[in-house]
């Protein structure tokens, strides 16, 4: 996360537009993603139905929903490991005063206000003390998790409304299209907007460009960063939400380990982990490329581990390919010229 | 220099008060928490296992990358343990161990060589070969699981007797431990760790193999989850294909809390070892003092805060005293 620039080259803008286009990471997940769907439908029996699509947004949702402010987060060159303690968290939240006898729209609301300030929390430490953001939320991972334990020990709430959890599963007319997807298309957009159409969004690429820079060029970079950790937190509980009113159920364990599978996701979909770099468009393809990987799998009765070495695998050769690409391309450009000082490996 | 060392040993210091506290309230409160056999017993044998990890995580650490992949690598191991027992009867223990430790280097080598020479940050690659590993496992294992009946009782007796009231698995780990920390701290190749992690291109450009010692770390890494592997099995019997999920993180947890720098460069692996130790003592202490132990992940992650505040607060303490003393001078 401490990437040096001074390697960085701006050789790709010496290439029209469209080229530019075409031989972007986002284009090459996309590409990736329509030839898994292309092959899926005429290869896997049953795939090419509507209840795939359902199911397919049904159970990707709250990756996709963390993976918005977690690209925000990652191209500053941050990380935030707790969002899936804060799912959790947020889960329980609900679930505690539910079962107290409030009235799910209001435990939903207090549960985004814990989200807030779960993500107020770690924004705090790492703008206002100066923490690194990996070690961090490794403890916040930790607390927020074992808060969320905490307070319902290993029992569940499960007594939810038939309403509400009809809500989360309800599709959109009828189409087979999950209602959810709503909610995430708007806030992909305001999210796309944001990262890529405001001020406020150029200085987040600013930050991960070169952090000493954005400050120089009057981006307050602590404010920013304070801010996404905010709305990584607030995104997260409301995937917490979601997570119980589509399960049902309320436990302090609910998406342990989901945090794994949102950096997956986001660099999968070409942001670096450097930061200063990548698309939201990208990481959209990156989550619904590993979710239709799965679902496809699934459907073809391959076992659904086989998906752990396929996501493991595939976020592998995504960066080694770049990396491999980047390096290739330094050759061609000097030709027996000295070795260009790549970043280096960093944590 | 002579400061220097004067406050990283007061770090450690600290954190060891930190242990040493637990212990003590707890064993007021209930005294078979240490003076009974098995108290002391599992005082000592519950943290060996995490403690081999934190070791070789601090290694990573100190030369600035970090292994998620320690506890699918565990796991591997594990299982691979079991089968070697059932597949070749009368295999010897020692070509076990030895067997164990060279596959979970191997799988820490894939680690270091991805690093290394792609260029791609030790985050991204361990984090894929954190779902590779762990998915080569389910595959392998199904839903099979290894049995303390399948394993020799020679074996399993190596994980729950004892050496002069001492453990095995901790003598094991602890001779780890010293070798670790005697290597890092009088060993050329060991200094060169830190050098690369306080500022991996002055490394470089110093003339420092950093490829090459980057790799290494994280075989010893991956060498080390290997043999914690192996003891894993000894000290459970039962293995089945989730052995070992989430251990990475406390792994991390451990050495943070025992002062490691997550930006590399700094830290000692004894450090990292009563980190482990404090983890898992006030997972067992809790209980007694009257905490549900539901709780333990909060009081860990408060631990890891608490432990990287007081880093920051003892670095611009000391910074400040640095610049104090060149005004004067």
């Amino acid at each position: 996360m401490t990437g040096t620039t001074a390697a960085r080259t701006y050789r790709d803008y010496s290439q029209p537009l469209w080229r530019r286009l075409l031989i972007s990471r986002e284009a090459a997940v996309i590409g990736a993603l329509a030839l898994v769907i292309i092959v899926s439908m005429m290869s896997v029996r049953a795939f090419a139905q509507p209840i795939t699509i359902t199911y397919l947004f049904l159970d990707i949702a709250p990756i996709l929903l963390i993976a918005l402010p977690m690209t925000l987060v990652i191209i500053t060159g941050e990380i935030d490991l707790s969002v899936a303690s804060i799912v959790g968290l947020s889960s329980v939240t609900v679930g505690v005063l539910h079962q107290n006898g409030m009235p799910i729209p209001a435990a939903a609301l207090v549960a985004l206000l814990v989200g807030l300030i779960a993500g107020a929390i770690n924004g705090a430490l790492i703008t206002m003390v100066g923490l690194p953001s990996l070690a961090v939320t490794i403890g916040t991972l930790a607390l927020y998790r074992g808060l969320a334990v905490g307070l319902l020990g290993t029992t569940a709430v499960t007594e939810f409304n038939k309403f509400w959890t009809d809500l989360a599963k309800s599709k959109i007319g009828d189409t087979a299209i999950p209602s959810v997807v709503i909610l995430i298309v708007v806030l992909a957009l305001v999210f796309g907007i944001l990262l890529h159409f405001t001020t406020f969004g150029r200085g987040i690429f600013a930050i991960g460009l070169s952090p000493e820079a954005a400050r120089f060029s009057g981006v307050n970079v602590e404010r920013t960063k304070f801010i996404l950790f905010m709305l990584s937190g607030i995104v997260s509980a409301l995937a917490g939400i979601y997570y119980t009113l589509r399960f049902g159920s309320a436990r302090g364990d609910n998406a342990t380990g989901l945090e794994l599978s949102v950096i997956a996701a986001v660099l999968l979909g070409g942001v670096s982990i450097f930061g200063g770099r990548g698309a939201l468009p990208g990481v959209l393809a990156g989550v619904l490329l590993i979710g239709t990987l799965a679902s496809a799998l699934r459907l073809a009765n391959v076992t659904s581990d086989v998906i752990n070495v396929i996501t493991g695998t595939l976020l592998i050769a995504s960066v080694v390919g770049t990396s491999f690409l980047a390096w290739a391309r330094s050759k061609r450009a000097r030709p027996g010229g000295t070795k260009g000082s790549s970043p280096t490996a960093t944590g | 220099m002579k400061m220097l060392s004067k406050l990283i040993k007061a770090r450690e210091t600290g954190i060891m008060i930190a242990l040493v506290l637990v212990v003590v309230v707890a064993t007021a409160r209930n005294p078979t928490f240490l003076f009974s056999p098995d108290g002391f017993r599992d005082l000592l044998l519950t943290p060996s296992i995490l403690l081999l990890l934190a070791v070789g995580q601090a290694i990573v650490i100190i030369t600035r990358s970090v292994d998620l992949s320690v506890g699918s690598v565990l796991g591997l191991t594990a299982y691979l343990t079991g089968r070697l027992f059932i597949d070749l009867p009368g295999i010897p223990i020692i070509a076990v161990f030895l067997i164990g430790i060279v596959f979970g280097g191997l799988l820490g080598l894939i680690n270091g060589a991805l690093v290394a020479f792609a260029k791609v940050p030790a985050l991204v690659i361990t984090l894929g070969t954190l779902y590779a590993y762990r998915g080569i496992n389910v595959l392998w294992t199904g839903s099979d699981r290894i049995n303390g009946s399948d394993l020799p009782s020679a074996f399993l007796s190596l994980g729950t007797s004892s050496l002069f009231g001492i453990p095995w698995l901790t003598i094991i780990a602890l001779v780890v431990l010293v070798a670790a920390g005697w290597f890092l701290r009088t060993q050329r190749a060991g200094r060169e760790l830190y050098a690369i992690g306080s500022d991996p291109e002055a490394a470089n450009l110093y003339g420092l193999k950093v490829t090459q010692r980057v790799l290494v770390a994280f075989i010893f890494s991956g060498a080390l989850a290997g043999l914690a592997g192996v003891l894993y099995a000894a000290r459970y019997g039962t293995v089945s294909s989730q052995a070992g999920v989430n251990l990475e993180l406390q792994a991390v947890g451990a050495a943070v809390i025992g002062g490691v720098a997550i930006f590399g460069g700094s830290g000692t692996v004894w450090g990292a070892a009563i980190g482990a130790f404090l983890l898992l003592t006030i997972n067992r202490a809790l209980p007694i003092l009257g905490v549900q132990d539901f709780w333990q992940r909060a009081v860990v992650g408060v631990l890891i805060i608490g432990a990287i505040v007081l880093d920051r607060v003892l670095a611009v303490r000391q910074s400040r005293k640095l610049l104090e003393m060149r005004d004067e001078s």
